[in-house]
């Protein structure tokens, strides 16, 4: 759990961090702590697993990756772990779930996030999972992205 | 625009971890070989280039004792506008596509609470009159999430 102080600092950061030689100074003003307190506690926060990463969120798109496929595979839940794990370790899958079926629209517990320069290499890479999951594979789909709606990141609620 | 081989090698190492130091810009510009006013100008341009959507600190709802969850509406064609501007309005949602299917809106929920997620996937449905399909993780198998540039 986070306390007033790591909800003041996320507040501050989830825009971003200012693009500056000296970003946490700069924070750190803005909330009135000082730079090495600042640290401390970021470093905490990492440790404790509520920040994964300091890092840049890349356009796909603008990157020619432009086609991006949300595949979705109905497997056996007591062979899930296994498979999930292979399909997981695959280099260009960059997500992968078990997730609910929602049944009967939805078959499918397994996801698997793939992009490709175009829909013709994703497809490739989507024939290498098949292979892998053989018959014990009893239904797929792939749901390709076909325009960003929105992409902010986690938003605090503002508390009263 | 146009990415030269320096932009590349910039959003390759970007996507990984920054050090947590006072001038963590000024280390990555000495491990890519380029002064820090270039890196940093680099990806100022970047960034207004919409080629970099953020840069910052990824949190993970979940550790702040909140919680992620994968959603779906099958939205009718000539409703998908209208319907797109209630979803986007709610702060919880935080990331949507359209997608190639009858499910062709799917959207990510962030709250702080696991009862935020009901709470905010139930007033869409309210406000829209469409079922809101919900699909939280139930096992992550890869945590990575790099594009080569």
């Amino acid at each position: 759990m986070i306390d007033a102080k790591d909800r003041e600092i996320i507040e501050a950061l989830q825009g971003g961090l200012p693009l500056v030689p000296a970003p946490y100074a700069a924070v750190a003003e803005t909330l009135g702590l000082d730079e090495d307190a600042l640290l401390f506690r970021l470093a905490e926060l990492k440790s404790r697993g509520v920040i994964r990463r300091i890092a840049a969120a890349p356009n796909h798109y603008k990157l020619g990756m432009t086609a991006n496929g949300m595949t979705v595979w109905d497997v056996e839940d007591s062979q899930i772990a296994e498979l999930g794990t292979r399909i997981g370790a695959l280099p260009f899958v960059t997500h992968c779930y078990e997730r609910p079926r929602a049944l009967p629209d939805w078959p499918y517990n397994l996801f698997a996030m793939v992009h490709g320069s175009d829909r013709d290499e994703v497809e490739e890479k989507r024939a290498e999972i098949t292979a892998i999951l053989g018959e014990t594979c009893r239904a797929k789909d792939i749901l390709y992205s076909t325009r960003i709606l929105k992409k902010t990141g986690l938003r605090l609620k503002t508390k009263g | 625009m146009t990415l030269d081989a320096t932009d590349r090698a910039i959003l390759n190492r970007m996507q990984d971890d920054l050090p947590l130091t006072a001038h963590p810009f000024a280390s990555v510009a000495q491990e890519l070989g380029i002064t820090e006013d270039e890196l940093l100008s680099r990806l100022v341009r970047m960034k207004e280039q919409r080629i970099i959507t953020r840069f910052g600190p990824f949190f993970d709802a979940a550790a702040m004792g909140g919680a992620f969850c994968l959603c779906a509406m099958a939205v009718p064609g000539d409703e998908f506008e209208t319907v797109l501007t209630k979803v986007n309005a709610h702060p919880e949602v935080a990331h949507n596509y359209e997608r190639t299917h009858r499910l062709n809106m799917w959207f990510v929920l962030a709250t702080e609470t696991p009862e935020g997620i009901e709470a905010a996937a139930d007033a869409i449905e309210r406000e829209t009159g469409i079922e809101v399909l919900r699909f939280p993780k139930l096992q992550e198998f890869f945590i990575g999430f790099r594009v080569a540039a």
